[in-house]
């Protein structure tokens, strides 16, 4: 409904955008990392500090707020994988999330924006990593 | 600084609201748009160059600014990561985190905005991905 170019749709660049300056403007005002990850898991700390309770809030909010008002946009298309799948993969993403100091937004956006060495080397990992297995259980097992 | 203090997590509110509507729009809360752009096999879905590309690009003009910044606005400091060495629990973490986004097509941002959406997945995804930070930290710090 709305392809740019090469298939990538607008909204896709429009979310993208919304994400980098959400992740700026955490660094601008408290000069945090925008990772999602370490934020939650710090959180739950005895430190946690208010403001990652307000940023978990939020995103959920946010999130739910922006369902209401583009609610095709809110959808899931793939089947349901089940409830062992998603609890194992559930494990190993805040296992792997918290051994390797990030995931896709504090390596991915805020490490990538700031030209860091360790979080190229993470987004590499977890990029080969998510499409060889993607890719092995999609076409070679045949589910999901 | 004690009225920056008060402050803050407003700035945690605000930056959480901005990311998790941006999630939203972007489609990343879709895990099958996510396992669509990690399965190379067929009919790729390039729709995540687009969200990562939008994302990076603000993000590397961002933190390219905040290098003339002497303090965040509402914050004596930065707290961005100094670690430089590429270890191996950050490849390996990278790896664990990027089975786990393959198999469901879950990181934790779209996780945790998804317990907003109805969507019946993100509970258990969550509570397995919070349980999984959880063991790790106790594993990490059992060891010594």
């Amino acid at each position: 409904m709305n392809s740019i170019f090469f298939g990538i749709p607008l909204l896709s660049v429009i979310g993208g955008v919304m994400i980098g300056l959400a992740a700026v403007g955490l660094y601008y005002s408290l000069g945090r990392i925008a990772g999602i990850s370490g934020i939650l898991f710090t959180s739950l700390g005895r430190n946690g500090g208010m403001w990652r309770w307000m940023f978990v809030g939020g995103l959920i909010s946010g999130a739910g707020i922006m369902a209401q008002v583009i609610p095709e946009m809110n959808v899931v298309t793939r089947p349901n994988p089940g409830l062992i799948v998603l609890i194992v993969s559930g494990l190993i993403v805040g296992w792997g999330t918290r051994l390797g100091s990030g995931c896709t937004s504090g390596h991915g956006v805020c490490g990538m924006g700031r030209l860091s060495i360790r979080s190229l080397a993470a987004v590499g990992s977890f990029m080969a990593a998510g499409i060889i297995v993607a890719t092995f259980v999609r076409h070679l097992l045949g589910i999901a | 600084m004690k009225y920056h203090q008060n402050i803050q997590p407003l700035a945690g509110l605000v930056a959480g609201f901005i990311l998790g509507a941006g999630l939203l729009v972007s489609g990343m809360t879709d895990p099958g748009k996510v396992l669509g752009f990690l399965d190379i096999g067929s009919n790729w879905n390039p729709a995540l160059m687009g969200v990562l590309g939008g994302a990076v690009m603000v993000s590397l003009l961002g933190f390219n600014f905040a290098k003339k910044m002497k303090h965040p606005w509402l914050d004596s400091q930065f707290y961005a990561p100094t670690k430089k060495e590429v270890d191996k629990p950050l490849v390996i973490g990278g790896l664990m985190f990027g089975i786990g986004w393959g198999l469901a097509g879950y990181c934790p941002g779209p996780a945790l905005a998804g317990l907003a959406l109805g969507n019946p997945e993100a509970p258990v995804f969550v509570g397995a991905m919070l349980l999984g930070g959880v063991l790790q930290n106790w594993w990490a710090t059992r060891k010594q």
